[in-house]
């Protein structure tokens, strides 16, 4: 490594996301301690009016639903992505399995919802099939509740979970499992065991990465989901668009960050800072490819500290 | 070995057709005839009326298409030289440079759309495809950093160096070593920059203005006027078109991989 033309290489980079990505974030939390516009915006008075808010009731009720739909969607998609990477991985025909995850992903994210809407509306798909087999005779509303929503979340985040874990198990030495089989462990044992705790890693950035963007999801539970399973991502909105109150958007922002950043700080203080690197994805075609995640953790403070300080602020 | 993995084997068999499902009622509903949900006979009517009878839509589509080009463009050749920079030279704010481009991929999109709409708006830009493109080479640019970058990690620093006593100065060293053996890290960062701005939804949402649509905010609200057979035709289109595109990207890739 050498002093050289890096400065200047890297000048774009730097500017563009300092001002465009770090000087919003910093934007929100400044706004959060300010007094609501009349008609959006703010007035420069400082108030702690909008954590105020987000401790009443109401909030606390939507915050308190993200997170059990979020955990539970998360959970669900892992149980289901574990025996798939554990398949792949022991699969002679990885690639066209790969192929067989990866596909549906490309699709549209909308579409894919939108897809889910055409099945279980009520004048969908699943209700057309009930009502010629004569099981139904009225549509079955399906739509526009919890369970519709961890449904279609479980579906547009399962590769997320599925690919890491698959690189990861196939990176495990399968002859462990065998010797443990050997010196009497059950399958069921031989896998918790040995193979769960070989595959750490993995596991946690699969859960990272699906119990992340489902904690701020947004456009599936404004489109499948009814009014008593919102989100915080919905309120953030509707605070910004309709009710015009900025500070109390940029406050709920500013909760879902601390979240998602304590989830990344904690598991990563638990399970020491490498193991988040065997979620190396292969880039397979405009899949999101992970290389990084495991060096820049040292980064964290950054989000971290205004976070923490607007917590103190409740 | 068959007997063994039986389990995982129903597990991804049943997960492969749940997540195939969705995509084959949308094939079959967009050959319905009729407009409601059952089924109505076979028609090709509702492929016709997308190709020849949707302009918004098209409109749309143009829209996602110049933002999904330009921002791919401007990410790529900044992002690039950003991880030129971050792999081979010390400087002051490398590891600032690493962790603002990690922060981004942490973070909920409606993080970063509702900051940049706050943002946009404090500091008067009028909201539009200009401040669209602004926020797609905003989330782009970390992904083509880390893509080059994993490219790049391939290499050691005796290339430069190389260059460096056969009398290349930075800008030839750039130009004729650096960049092209980091082409296949350039292209599927780019590639990888389009796809990702074609299918952005949350963040577009947040900082368009009036008359700014792009394909994904349009599908959006023709979602939410109900189901449009017009829509699952346009699927279908675009389920084929990504295939394509893949398929083709992948044989490019590999073909300049090999080069």
């Amino acid at each position: 490594m050498k002093r050289g033309p890096g400065s200047l290489y890297a000048a774009p980079s730097i500017l563009w996301l300092s001002v465009f990505f770090i000087a919003p974030l910093f934007i929100i939390v400044i706004y959060s301690f300010l007094t609501s516009g009349p008609r959006g915006g703010v007035i420069w008075r400082f108030t702690l009016d909008a954590y105020r808010a987000i401790i009443n009731p109401t909030f606390a009720k939507v915050t308190l639903s993200t997170i059990v739909v979020a955990l539970g969607s998360t959970v669900v998609t892992l149980l289901i992505a574990l025996p798939c990477g554990y398949f792949m991985a022991r699969s002679q025909k990885q690639n066209v399995l790969l192929l067989l995850v990866i596909i549906p992903f490309w699709t549209n994210f909308l579409i894919r919802i939108y897809a889910w809407i055409a099945i279980l509306g009520n004048e969908g798909f699943l209700n057309d099939l009930l009502r010629a087999l004569g099981l139904a005779n009225d549509s079955i509303r399906f739509l526009y509740n919890r369970w519709a929503v961890a449904l279609v979340l479980v579906y547009s985040y399962l590769p997320y979970a599925i690919l890491p874990l698959f690189s990861t198990i196939d990176k495990f030495d399968f002859s462990l499992l065998e010797a443990a089989r050997d010196l009497g462990a059950s399958k069921l044992g031989a896998i918790w065991r040995v193979l769960l705790p070989n595959i750490k890693g993995g596991v946690l950035t699969a859960f990272l990465f699906t119990f992340i963007p489902i904690f701020g999801a947004y456009a599936v539970p404004l489109l499948v989901g009814g009014t008593e399973s919102y989100m915080l991502g919905n309120l953030i909105a509707d605070e910004l668009t309709k009710a015009r109150n900025w500070p109390l958007a940029s406050a709920i922002s500013l909760v879902i960050t601390l979240v998602t950043t304590l989830g990344v700080l904690l598991l990563l203080r638990a399970n020491g800072t490498s193991v988040l690197g065997g979620g190396r994805v292969e880039n397979e075609v405009g899949l999101i490819a992970e290389p990084a995640i495991a060096e820049p953790l040292v980064a964290e403070p950054l989000v971290a500290e205004p976070a923490i300080a607007n917590g103190n602020g409740t | 070995m068959r007997r063994r993995s039986s389990f995982s084997r129903a597990v991804f068999t049943g997960t492969i057709v749940f997540l195939f499902l969705p995509l084959a009622v949308l094939v079959f509903y967009s050959f319905n005839a009729s407009k409601s949900g059952s089924w109505g006979g076979f028609s090709l009517r509702w492929y016709v009326k997308l190709f020849t009878d949707s302009p918004d839509l098209w409109r749309a589509f143009g829209n996602s298409a110049i933002v999904a080009l330009g921002s791919a463009l401007v990410a790529t050749a900044i992002g690039t030289l950003g991880a030129v920079g971050v792999n081979w030279y010390r400087f002051r704010l490398r590891s600032y440079l690493r962790t603002i481009t990690f922060l981004p991929m942490i973070l909920p999109e409606i993080i970063i759309g509702v900051s940049l709409l706050v943002f946009f708006s404090g500091i008067g830009l009028r909201l539009g495809l200009f401040t669209i493109f602004v926020a797609h080479v905003s989330f782009n640019l970390p992904f083509v950093f880390l893509l080059v970058l994993a490219r790049l990690e391939e290499f050691d620093f005796s290339i430069i160096e190389a260059a460096r006593d056969l009398g290349a100065n930075d800008s030839q060293t750039l130009l004729r070593v650096i960049l092209p053996m980091s082409m296949p890290g350039i292209v599927s960062g780019f590639l990888t920059a389009v796809t990702l701005s074609l299918e952005d939804f949350v963040i577009t949402f947040f900082v368009t203005g009036p008359g700014a649509t792009t394909l994904p905010l349009y599908v959006y609200s023709a979602i939410r006027f109900g189901v449009s057979p017009v829509i699952n035709a346009l699927s279908v289109v675009m389920i084929l078109g990504t295939v394509a595109l893949t398929w083709s990207m992948r044989n490019f890739l590999k073909y300049i991989a090999a080069k």
